[in-house]
């Protein structure tokens, strides 16, 4: 039953990253895209736990974690350039 | 017998953050202007996550019989950081477009809203 | 004395809790790592956090969790049946300014964090001076009633937690 779950959970969250490509693709704006980045980290930290269940390995955490740490700073970095015109002022 | 217990919660915890990712997905995707795109995302994937997460601790602890909590700190840290990456958004995309200017209410206080303006007049007028 | 050796207890459990969850097990040694790390690093970083949040009540940290949390499900249910059974542009949107009791920065945070979080709204700017938020609501007929809401549910308790 588990395995299944996993399967349409997988499903859904590869549609919903086609979704996040189609909006960084489409714009119109750079912030749009950004946003668009930080949601396909989300979603990415979201299939590396379903492979993590459906492999039954707990050494994917680690590389969620970096997931989230990584994708946290390059949006704030991004934002912090849009609204400054700098990253390290 | 609980075995069977745990395998229907996963399942559950599994498909209801699915759903809350696509969710937010889809509503990224179709929403029609930035600020309400915004909600979308930061809303509905911090709970798909954390289903997920929660989904994860319960088969690994209950099913393989390897304890497992630290999914915690990706769903705490997760809570953390999506409103910070909100909020930095909405700024951005309050300084970067000028027609939102005349639809914020007026601030009543000294200095404006801190990303436009010096004074109120600033606010209304459109930023420095 | 107690206080010299130790400037923020809520911060050292923190720090213990955290450590083990990384290291993925409760054994005597990682608690008693833990409880180091989080003894010497507050000791060591207090000198660059002069005027740090004092808290009044630590214990109901733990009621406006559970509020929260809550109202975390909750909101993302509403959004999500915004979301899939509305169309987009009958979405009636708008900008609300709240007015701040707290003048705490680490609480005034908080209250950013948590109405990003819950039912409909996302903070989006502070006044210059700290003494109002601007909050984006998705989907409000009364802007009043959504002020009041904030202040009521979450600054209140806030103030509560922050001397």
């Amino acid at each position: 039953m588990i395995a299944t779950a996993c399967l349409i959970a997988l499903a859904a969250i590869s549609l919903a990253l086609l979704l996040n490509l189609y909006r960084l693709a489409v714009g119109p704006h750079a912030l749009d895209r950004v946003l668009a980045l930080d949601t396909m980290v989300i979603n990415a930290i979201g299939l590396i736990v379903v492979l993590g269940i459906w492999f039954g390995v707990t050494i994917f955490f680690e590389a969620a974690l970096l997931f989230a740490m990584v994708g946290f700073l390059s949006t704030v970095a991004f934002c912090k350039y849009l609204l400054r015109g700098n990253v390290i002022e | 017998m609980t075995a069977w217990i745990v395998d229907v919660g996963v399942t559950v915890l599994l498909l209801t953050g699915s759903f809350f990712l696509l969710v937010g997905s889809f509503g990224l995707a179709k929403l029609p202007d930035m600020m309400r795109r915004l909600h979308a995302p930061t809303k509905a994937t911090t709970l798909g996550i954390g289903a997920l997460l929660i989904a994860s601790m319960a088969y690994f602890t209950f099913s393989l019989g390897i304890p497992s909590f630290h999914e915690l700190l990706i769903t705490v840290f997760l809570f953390i950081t999506a409103p910070v990456t909100a909020h930095m958004i909405a700024k951005a995309h309050l300084l970067r477009d000028p027609e939102l200017r005349p639809r914020l209410p007026d601030v009543q206080a000294n200095g404006g809203w801190a990303t436009l303006g010096r004074s109120p007049q600033d606010t209304q007028r459109g930023g420095p | 004395m107690g206080m010299r050796l130790l400037p923020q207890p809520v911060l050292t459990l923190v720090i213990a809790a955290v450590w083990m969850a990384l290291a993925n097990s409760v054994s005597l040694g990682n608690a008693v790592l833990g409880l180091a790390l989080g003894l010497a690093v507050p000791l060591l970083t207090q000198a660059y956090w002069p005027d740090r949040p004092r808290f009044r009540n630590p214990w109901r940290i733990a009621d406006f969790a559970l509020v929260v949390l809550w109202d975390i499900i909750v909101s993302n249910i509403q959004v999500a049946r915004l979301i899939l059974f509305r169309r987009g542009d009958s979405l009636r949107s708008q900008f609300v300014r709240v007015p701040l009791d707290l003048t705490n920065a680490e609480a005034i945070t908080i209250l950013a964090g948590t109405i990003t979080m819950t039912p409909g709204t996302v903070s989006a700017d502070l006044s210059a001076d700290g003494t109002a938020i601007l909050v984006h609501c998705l989907e409000t007929d009364d802007p009043e009633a959504t002020v009041t809401a904030i202040k009521q549910r979450y600054e209140r308790r806030l103030m509560e937690i922050f001397a």
